[in-house]
């Protein structure tokens, strides 16, 4: 009988998501569906709730998600790689490596944002452009990859370095031939991930100055907007077609989340092992 | 109630350890070391972890194209002693190796000696099979790859499992998962990976002791073929399994020091097989040879 | 096979070193530096506007004060509705997160068939990949006039609407780490306390459960963290008006929300509305280091390792 109930209140927190989830994806689509026209996504920001398109921002969106990837998986996997297999875990200097990334991870981004502002547009003089929001998304979801990757590396078993070492390998032999592949659909999945999470952050964005009044192009050393703070500036106007304009905007925003999505899946079910 | 006869001089006297006669392998015939090629010459090495001595002043030598085995109670130390000689130990930042290996002239230990060229000389198989998850063939093509080996991979990868007597249960599906195969398969494999970087020697740690009985055979099998051309080194916690397959056996025990406390391994007895185990000099060896303890 | 005594004695000196194994360590040592240069670049960023402003309010009237209106002439600067607004709001997210996420993950690893956890695992990533602004429209639009219809009096922007869509938003959160960390617990643990007679039950939450133990408290600290620290859902529906009570229903307004509309608009730099900023900032800051803190502690003493 205890089975059966622990059975039950399992499936029942399962449950809780899953209708949320439900009832909102129900809710933007009843909104948005209507609001999905060429405009939308071909246009750029209006005065007439109507007329009002996404482009620049989608464009921006795009830009930073591939530039983000381009820096952050260099960036984190070599992290992952440094504390997990050549690090000395008893010096003092790579035990704060560890804790500091971990403490990273849990900054908020509105806090990563509040670092754009102050070195990026003010400090580098960089000012409010594309590159900076692409670094600072870098930096935010940073964390996130190392501990990914540093997960991935970890579940691969010992045996297998010991027995690579012993064929007279060299430690980044070992670590590039029999280690990364091993851990490479744990990293890959953790990055999709990570990425995904980018494309959806606003706050940090907000901070450098994405909430403007956009109608051209993004470039890499403009001014810029992005597709979530496109849809929070419409949310926040006080006339009420903005409000479902934004529904509009979200469906898009979510289609790309969904494709990206689709991947990441695709990629942890075809090279999951268990060990 | 010694079990152990007086060794006789004919090839045919059976040794009996406990009740069960042990089957002398011909290679366990009473030799001569004299004139051997010395491969390890081991000079009071001592191994500590953390200060603490694992295994303490051993002192020995490994004898080419022969298999020594090296055989004692648990935790005497038998397994840190053997990763002494490829400088596994080295991968352990704890660890720590005292005294002098003499490999051919070279201490092992040398400031100049690079690990990488040890370990291509002196190959391993682990007590658990652990093969990569890649292909059979990429098992086996690792070491030569790593080390730069490259020409006529495929023939090394046949002659490596050749020798390891697993290619022709696997000739046809080399691009298969290694995973696939069986415990034995698996350890043979290994082996085979061992053997395509054309080592010298090849340090075994109990490379039977996951294996069943049958598979555990052909393992045997395999060595008395292995040592005409490659000098094998063998921990085992089986006696009848180093009678039937070594030439010269090692006895390591356990030292308890005077306060109770520490643990070291050391060696008892070193000399062939069957002195060891028809005439032992240490009574110690003795106990443990006869099943009183150990 | 040629006879291998023939060959000459190897000579083991290699005099090279392996220069590019020193080169890859360093490049992979440089990587992990930007990770210290960021949390430097953080502190430098909040502390020295906050320094300053601290220097013209003093740190006392700040923690204790009681009203927030930093724009007023003269302005308050007691930042506690603000800290009140964002543990409204998080004991509400944390109060769904943690339990849901925890059943969630602990049904996926060790009860679901491999075909349900298929469809499902997907589904709860659908969730954690959505935006949230998205979240946000949805407490908004749907969530406070649903507490209205079922008999709660919220305000229009109210921290209870907020709460509870923020706290279904972290299920995956909880969800996923914790599931990847009982993942990680060899199947060999688990058949061996099921040939000592155990059951589902007993095997997930006496074996499965403290072995993943240190991922699954990671994934609570950071569902705290992120529940503290995030922004856009109680921008949007929880509101921009500083009120000193912990009551749900209530407009409130947190650090973040305080900080991003401030930090978005263009406030004169050197102004003291500018370093409120980082004088907020640096409290959230504080509070989320502290809790990280106190996080990793636990972690370290409950955990049961293996091998």
């Amino acid at each position: 009988m205890k089975q059966i109930a622990f059975r039950g209140v399992l499936l029942l927190s399962l449950s809780v998501a899953l209708v949320t989830l439900g009832t909102l994806l129900f809710t933007v689509f009843q909104d948005g569906w209507g609001q999905l026209d060429k405009t939308l996504i071909t246009g750029v920001n209006s005065s007439d709730p109507h007329q009002a398109g996404a482009r620049p921002a989608i464009l921006a969106t795009i830009e930073m998600g591939l530039l983000l990837l381009a820096f952050v998986v260099p960036i984190g996997v070599g992290t992952a790689i440094y504390l997990e297999e050549y690090a000395n875990k008893e010096r003092w200097y790579n035990r704060l490596l560890e804790i500091n990334i971990m403490n990273l991870a849990a900054v908020p981004s509105i806090v990563y944002g509040i670092l754009g502002l102050a070195f990026l547009v003010r400090g580098l003089g960089l000012g409010r452009v594309l590159l900076a929001g692409a670094m600072i998304l870098t930096l935010l979801v940073l964390p996130t990859v190392v501990i990914a990757s540093r997960e991935a590396l970890r579940a691969v078993p010992n045996s297998i370095r010991q027995g690579a070492y012993a064929l007279g390998a060299t430690r980044w032999q070992v670590v590039w031939r029999q280690v990364l592949p091993a851990a490479l659909p744990g990293i890959a999945t953790g990055s999709i991930l990570a990425l995904s999470r980018a494309i959806g952050e606003t706050a940090p964005l907000i901070m450098i100055g994405a909430l403007t009044y956009i109608a051209f192009d993004p470039t890499l050393l403009g001014p810029f907007t992005a597709l979530p703070v496109q849809i929070y500036d419409w949310i926040s106007q006080s006339d009420q077609d903005y409000t479902l304009r934004a529904a509009g905007g979200i469906i898009v925003l979510l289609g790309i989340l969904l494709v990206l999505n689709r991947v990441a899946i695709f990629v942890r079910n075809r090279y999951q092992k268990r060990w | 109630m010694s079990q152990v006869e007086t060794m006789s001089e004919s090839p045919a006297a059976p040794v009996t350890i406990g009740d069960v006669a042990v089957q002398q392998a011909p290679a366990a015939e009473a030799f001569d070391v004299r004139g051997r090629d010395v491969v390890f010459d081991v000079q009071d090495v001592t191994v500590s972890y953390d200060d603490d001595p694992a295994v303490s002043d051993v002192s020995m030598k490994i004898y080419k194209n022969l298999v020594t085995a090296i055989i004692g109670p648990s935790g005497c130390g038998k397994s840190t002693f053997i990763r002494c000689f490829n400088r596994m130990n080295d991968l352990i930042p704890s660890a720590r190796v005292d005294g002098l290996i003499d490999y051919h002239g070279t201490d092992l230990y040398g400031s100049s000696v690079d690990p990488v060229e040890v370990r291509m000389r002196i190959g391993m198989v682990f007590q658990k099979p652990n093969p990569f998850p890649k292909s059979i063939y990429d098992n086996v093509a690792f070491g030569p790859r790593v080390l730069g080996m490259k020409d006529d991979l495929s023939g090394r990868v046949q002659r490596a499992l050749e020798q390891a007597a697993l290619w022709d249960e696997v000739k046809d599906r080399l691009k298969r998962n290694a995973l696939s195969l069986s415990g034995g398969q698996q350890q043979r494999l290994c082996i085979a990976r061992a053997l395509a970087v054309e080592p010298e020697v090849i340090l075994m740690d109990e490379p039977a002791s996951s294996l069943d009985p049958i598979a555990t055979t052909r393992i045997e099998d395999l060595m008395h073929g292995l040592k005409e051309n490659y000098t094998i080194v063998i921990v085992t916690h089986n006696m009848q399994q180093a009678a039937r397959v070594a030439d010269m056996t090692a006895f390591f025990s356990v030292e308890t020091a005077a306060d109770g406390a520490a643990r070291t391994g050391i060696l008892v007895e070193y000399d062939s097989t069957k002195r060891i185990f028809t005439q032992p000099s240490d009574k110690r060896t003795e106990d443990y040879v006869t099943g009183r303890f150990g | 096979m040629a006879s291998r005594s023939a060959v000459a004695p190897p000579a083991l000196q290699s005099s090279r070193i392996r220069w590019g194994e020193l080169v890859i360590k360093g490049m992979l040592a440089l990587c992990a530096l930007v990770s210290v240069a960021t949390t430097v670049g953080i502190l430098i960023a909040l502390l020295q506007p906050a320094i300053d402003f601290f220097r013209e309010i003093s740190v006392v009237d700040f923690l204790t004060g009681s009203e927030w209106a930093p724009l007023f002439e003269p302005g308050s600067f007691g930042v506690r509705p603000l800290v009140y607004g964002t543990l409204a709001v998080t004991f509400v997210a944390i109060a769904v997160a943690v339990p849901f996420g925890l059943g969630s993950a602990i049904y996926l690893s060790e009860y679901a068939h491999r075909r349900t956890r298929k469809v499902l695992k997907p589904t709860l990533e659908i969730l954690a990949g959505i935006p949230t602004v998205v979240f946000g429209y949805f407490a908004l639009v749907f969530v406070t006039p649903w507490l209205r219809d079922i008999g709660i009096q919220v305000d229009i922007f109210n921290a209870l609407a907020a709460g509870l869509v923020m706290g279904v938003m972290l299920i995956p959160t909880v969800a996923s780490l914790s599931e990847d960390a009982m993942q990680a617990v060899p199947d060999a643990l688990r058949h061996g306390a099921y040939a000592l007679g155990g059951n589902r039950v007993h095997v997930a939450t006496r074996v499965v459960v403290p072995a993943a133990l240190s991922g699954i408290v990671a994934s609570f600290v950071l569902a705290i963290s992120r529940a503290i620290g995030e922004t856009m859902i109680v921008l949007i529906a929880a509101g921009q008006q500083p009120t000193l009570t912990l009551d749900p229903r209530r407009t409130v307004e947190t650090m973040t929300a305080f900080i991003a509309a401030t930090g978005n608009g263009d406030v004169p730099r050197g102004s003291i509305e500018y370093k409120t900023i980082f004088a907020v900032g640096l409290t959230l800051f504080v509070a989320t280091y502290a809790m990280n803190i106190v996080a990793t502690r636990l972690v370290r003493r409950f955990r049961e390792v293996y091998e």
